[in-house]
């Protein structure tokens, strides 16, 4: 029988499943991953999460639990630091731990450490620390992650030149997409920013990217600008910017403003994330100088979808009147 | 130049001796008081944590009364922390205030940046001049974290323990009026001999708590509801897992090894969390384990609300606390936090230790 490892539906799946998954398979090993998030996973999530953690963070104690009898190994990476010289939430690099301390009967953990502060070369260590898990030779492991990983840059150069993930499940299953930026449907563009396990997940989000589709809008995510686009405008920061997510959220958001791609931005965030706290911020203002309409839909495991639908009709109604009134909206747009 | 920085416990006390020797002009906050959280809340964007805000308070506070240099030590994630210079900078701008900022932030930035800040700071070009007078500073650092401490033994074993706090309060608006190294040492001396002074109980064994948690709610006793003089009073000796020495020997003294006692923290908590996670999360734990091992009755974790990594600490304290049989009491402070129900739940969780103990004694 083979091995199988689980892969619980949140936080870093939304950004490198693709990648996982393709090494899993490279080492013989199947993947299971955990369904959507739905309300049984949400409730059990909080039941089990430390109370002041994040919605996010709740969520996944729930995919975790939900996989926890089913797979002989589930995969929770310490994701430390993704980029030289920066790193991730404090509580990304504290998740395997809170995990292990908060929930009982786990089958084995394979918490291998990714940390690529000081160099990308413990990319290398993190494969083969992983393979010692199923007992396959370093070199073998290091050969199915590098395959792993070209396949991951393919898909990368994908997503930024001319196709956008909407729907996460579709990208995997039947890789529907829809076409990327285009700067002569400007008026009709919004930028929905956030972390991507806020950004991807439908059921923490309420289906926030349906309901602007519906309306006519087309959504663009921080995830589908170019890196190095995102870092060179990240670098006009008075303060390097330490944290990876925060390069594309901040850098992702300040490249559409300058150049008006967009005509509004929703920040999706879940309560009490540090970052966010203070990406928010420097987003915030940005959009103000530049007379682009900004709007923050605070998310926990309270918040009601009548009051989101609200709020987002709201800021539609808004943007209508601004493409209507044309004395609002830029003359070279 | 004027300079100013956010309070931050006793650190001004030796801060303004220190930087006063060195020829600066400095005027420190007022100190932190409802009217500062007031001010930083009001202008702070509502998502951020505590200390900003209360920061935020202190500046507006000190610019009011001439500052116009902030001098702020920096850091590099991943805590929040790291961003705050910028923060503060667009409140500041934005409330129309023209300001300057002297960050330091860590060698890993640039080390030119970083000297030219140094040497801004201590009015020198020349590298002697600054090693002579950090030493000072080490020395001042030393001694207000001792009064502080002593302060805090004294009133656990005082007869009248509220004469400890006469002779700290009479010290604390004392030093606004010293000016300069020398003053502030004799100063400090005739405060440690007055509270050597102080009355104590015979035959008496108070309860020990550790102070764990997120360093700036540890070591501010305004944030922290001035809970080493609650518990001080109900007869319990506090100890504080961070203090500004120990952050000093830790980053500054013994860069770039870091110095015993935290390394020692770090093989505590081991066997709990291996790797950091920013911020003092893996400290907090060790601490914990530390108390447990050294014969604490208990410990208080403090945190402003949100705060990243002691989240991440909290979530595995209740396994330490299993472990060792040791009552791990979270403490969660934010600008709403009601005094009455703080007090409440210190009380309940001293009696509670009381219990265990006499329960442990009598079998």
């Amino acid at each position: 029988m083979r091995l199988k490892v689980g892969i619980p539906r949140g936080m870093f799946y939304f950004d490198y499943y693709f990648l996982w998954k393709k090494f899993f398979n490279n080492l013989d090993v199947d993947v299971v991953v955990s369904p959507k998030t739905n309300k049984a996973i949400l409730n059990k999530g909080t039941e089990l999460c430390v109370d002041e953690a994040c919605l996010p963070i709740k969520i996944y104690h729930g995919h975790v639990d939900y996989l926890k009898d089913k797979v002989g190994y589930i995969f929770i990476p310490k994701m430390t630091s993704i980029y030289k010289k920066e790193y991730c939430c404090p509580k990304h690099l504290g998740l395997p731990d809170m995990i292990k301390h908060s929930l009982k009967d786990l089958p084995p953990i394979i918490d291998t450490q990714v940390n690529l502060r000081k160099s990308d070369a413990n990319l290398k260590k993190f494969a083969m620390d992983v393979g010692k898990h199923f007992g396959i030779s370093s070199r073998k492991a290091v050969k199915a992650f590098n395959e792993a990983y070209k396949e991951y840059e393919a898909y990368i150069e994908m997503l930024t030149s001319k196709v956008i993930p909407i729907d996460v499940n579709k990208r995997y299953n039947d890789m529907a997409f829809i076409t990327n930026i285009k700067k002569e449907r400007y008026g009709r563009k919004i930028l929905v920013l956030g972390h991507s396990y806020n950004v991807y997940d439908h059921y923490i989000n309420m289906d926030l990217i349906k309901k602007l589709n519906n309306r006519g809008y087309d959504v663009i995510t921080a995830e589908l600008i170019d890196e190095n686009r995102a870092r060179e405008y990240a670098s006009k920061l008075p303060k390097r910017m330490f944290w990876t997510h925060g390069q594309r959220i901040v850098g992702g958001a300040y490249y559409l403003i300058e150049e008006k791609i967009i005509s509004g931005i929703m920040y999706i965030s879940a309560f009490g994330c540090g970052l966010d706290s203070v990406l928010m911020d420097l987003v915030e203002r940005k959009a103000k100088e530049n007379n682009i309409p900004y709007t923050l839909l605070t998310i926990d495991e309270q918040t009601g979808e009548a009051g989101i639908n609200t709020r987002i009709e709201a800021f539609i109604d808004m943007l209508e009147w601004r493409n209507r009134d044309e004395a609002d909206i830029s003359t070279h747009g | 130049m004027k300079l100013t920085f956010p309070h931050m416990g006793n650190v001004y006390i030796a801060a303004k001796a220190f930087l006063e020797e060195l020829g600066q002009k400095v005027i420190p906050p007022p100190r932190t008081s409802n009217k500062t959280l007031e001010i930083g809340t009001k202008y702070s964007q509502e998502t951020i944590c505590l200390p900003l805000k209360v920061m935020i308070g202190n500046f507006v506070e000190s610019i009011e009364k001439g500052a116009d240099t902030i001098l702020l030590t920096g850091s590099c994630g991943p805590c929040r922390y790291g961003f705050y210079s910028v923060l503060e900078k667009h409140i500041l701008a934005d409330l129309g205030y023209d300001v300057d900022f002297i960050v330091l932030d860590p060698i890993g930035e640039g080390l030119d940046k970083l000297k030219k800040n140094v040497y801004k700071l201590f009015n020198s070009r020349n590298m002697k001049d600054v090693i002579e007078a950090a030493k000072l500073g080490w020395k001042l650092i030393k001694k207000a974290d001792y009064i502080t401490a002593l302060s805090n033994r004294k009133r656990a074993y005082a007869v009248n323990s509220y004469e400890v706090d006469m002779i700290m309060d009479n010290y604390l608006k004392e030093v606004e009026n010293t000016f300069g190294a020398q003053e502030m040492m004799e100063l400090m001396d005739s405060a440690i001999e007055k509270l050597n002074k102080v009355k104590i109980k015979d035959n008496f064994t108070p309860i020990k708590i550790g102070l764990i948690g997120e360093i700036y709610t540890v070591i501010e006793p305004f944030v922290n509801l001035e809970i080493e003089r609650k518990l001080g009073h109900m007869g319990v000796l506090v100890e504080k897992s961070l203090t500004p020495s120990i952050w000093v020997e830790h980053h500054i003294k013994s860069f770039p090894f870091g110095s015993k006692t935290e390394r020692l923290k770090y093989e505590l908590a081991k066997p709990y969390l291996k790797t950091a996670v920013g911020g003092h999360g893996r400290e907090t734990v060790g601490s914990a384990v530390y108390y447990a091992k050294n014969g604490f009755d208990g410990a208080i974790q403090l945190l402003p609300l949100n705060c990243m990594p002691e989240i991440v600490a909290k979530s595995i304290l209740p396994n330490v606390s299993k472990d060792y049989e040791f009552p791990i009491m979270t403490l969660i402070i934010d600008e709403m936090t009601g005094e009455a129900g703080y007090m409440t739940r210190l009380e309940a969780f001293i009696d509670l230790l009381k219990r265990k103990r006499r329960k442990v004694v009598n079998g």
